[in-house]
């Protein structure tokens, strides 16, 4: 039987980040149906082209059934997977499988929330519910976000010596992208020493280590290839996908590794292309170590050789060997819902159409890849891998 | 500052993991062992997550370890407190608390051996103190 793949059945055909980054006036059903109308303006399509939807955990009431009746879609096709942060990058990747496999034409992604003005943050617990069977063995410990990457990036310095200053340069090269992103919460470009200075959150990450908290959404359209010719948008084609879970494997940990090391492996070998050829990077960036341990895992380099890789401006666009996260991320631009993989597809899509900010746009961008990590790092997280090419 | 600054939430105690917090309660840690592929595990499972096995029997643990990785939480709470992954002597590795201790003096590698703390309403969790 010859190999099924994904790669050039669909196209992403329209992307919209809303601009919100404090929603205190608005639901987040309206914010998702925002998002959903600004994905379909860029696309050039209509609401009833869509036949295919997507949400995850942040999309209230009971998933694609709340939604659909909300937007008003008639669908031949949904699904709700969900991967904390990385669902919409999952999202993606199985709007394709369906598109291939003739279950719909137009798949719309959307994502939406507004923890920023429901006080959510990264140093409280979340409620995953009691049936959960690793919640009693956590929960009494008080493992919040924040302390669970902490835990990765202290390892992580204890087996390769890495630094808080090499940790910094994520952030310093985000605030470099973030001065040219008029929306960015944070539009200041730091230093290391101001990394270094900020209060200490959680050992050994720092404030500036710390993706912002903020409202908002974004939302894709996914088409198959006849459907995306026809529009007037840069065509952007997905050629390679990969998912995996991660966990605590019984007890026998490896903390330093994170899913990337197969979901970018899947995503490679089904593209055809090697981590150098890549042009552009949207890597998730909840934390610096998040981006550094994401980056050693995809292969940008060898495991352990990240923080001198992220190290002196290499992730700054124009100078740097790999420019990643141009709209200044997670870390300076927004981070809406607590979940950062739609936006990283978003600035991926924005790079490959030349529509990025003229200061952080990469020349001539054909190549590019997109990086999601959801749940947390140090307990158990869901990564994915999107390689997107421009043709 | 020490594990008394923050109220430990109980843990849901279900059928799966019941003796687990029972022996807790008389003040003993236990560790699921699989009697088909001779490894333990933790969390607890009722079937061995390393072989599927269901020849998994409750074990009673040495009670020490090693720090494999920590953080102290600073900020967004009340008082400071530090989780931490402690590799036992039977290989596996648990996220607990690092407890009654200058949470400065927390390193990668410390030797440490368990205490049980008690949760708000619900049994005692085990916890762990430098050796």
């Amino acid at each position: 039987m010859a190999r099924m793949s994904i790669k050039g059945k669909a196209y992403l055909v329209g992307a919209f980040e809303h601009p919100t980054r404090k929603a205190e006036d608005k639901s987040v059903a309206q914010l998702h149906a925002e998002v959903a109308k600004g994905a379909l303006e860029d696309a050039g399509l209509a609401r009833q082209d869509v036949d295919g939807y997507f949400c995850a955990g942040d999309a209230p009431g009971l998933g694609p059934l709340s939604m659909a009746d909300y937007l008003g879609l008639k669908l031949r096709h949904m699904e709700s997977t969900d991967t904390g942060g990385s669902s919409y990058l999952v999202h993606v990747a199985h709007a394709a499988q369906a598109i291939a496999a003739g279950k719909c034409n137009v798949a719309l992604v959307t994502l939406a929330g507004r923890p920023r003005s429901e006080g959510s943050s990264g140093t409280q617990p979340r409620s995953w519910g009691a049936a959960v069977p690793d919640g009693p063995f956590e929960a009494p410990y008080g493992i919040v976000v924040a302390n669970s990457y902490a835990m990765v990036a202290m390892r992580h310095m204890h087996e390769f010596g890495t630094t808080s200053e090499q940790l910094a340069w994520i952030k310093v090269a985000a605030s470099h992208h973030a001065q040219h992103n008029p929306h960015a919460m944070l539009r200041e470009v730091v230093t290391v020493q101001d990394v270094l200075d900020s209060p200490m959150v959680a050992d050994p990450l720092h404030r500036m280590d710390c993706c912002v908290v903020s409202d908002g959404g974004g939302a894709l359209v996914v088409a198959r290839p006849e459907i995306a010719r026809q529009l007037k948008r840069p065509l952007v084609k997905l050629i390679g996908a990969g998912e995996s879970p991660k966990g605590q494997a019984g007890g026998k940990l490896t903390l330093t590794t994170s899913g990337a090391a197969w979901s970018g492996a899947a995503a490679f070998a089904e593209a055809g292309v090697r981590p150098a050829d890549i042009q552009y990077a949207s890597i998730y960036d909840s934390f610096t170590i998040t981006v550094l341990v994401q980056i050693e895992d995809l292969g940008f380099c060898r495991k352990g050789e990240g923080g001198r890789f992220v190290a002196d401006g290499n992730l700054i666009s124009g100078s740097g060997k790999l420019p990643f996260n141009t709209d200044g991320g997670g870390l300076c631009n927004n981070h809406p819902a607590n979940r950062g993989g739609m936006t990283k597809i978003i600035e991926a899509a924005r790079q490959l159409r030349g529509e990025a900010h003229p200061q952080v746009q990469v020349k001539n961008c054909g190549l590019a890849l997109a990086q999601g990590t959801g749940g947390q790092l140090g307990t158990r997280h869901g990564s994915a891998t999107l390689i997107f090419e421009r043709e | 500052m020490s594990h008394h600054d923050r109220k430990i939430p109980a843990p849901s105690v279900n059928p799966e993991n019941k003796p687990f917090f029972d022996a807790a309660a008389a003040g003993r840690l236990v560790v699921k062992y699989c009697n088909s592929c001779k490894e333990f595990h933790h969390y607890p499972r009722t079937l061995c997550p390393h072989c599927f096995s269901d020849q998994t029997e409750w074990r009673d643990a040495k009670g020490t370890g090693t720090i494999y990785t920590y953080s102290v939480l600073r900020r967004g709470v009340p008082a400071p407190y530090c989780v931490a992954y402690v590799t036992l002597e039977e290989g596996v590795s648990m996220l607990t608390n690092i407890v009654d201790c200058d949470l400065d003096s927390v390193r990668i590698g410390l030797k440490v051996k368990v205490t049980f703390k008690p949760s708000d309403g619900g049994p005692p969790v085990p916890m762990f103190t430098p050796a």
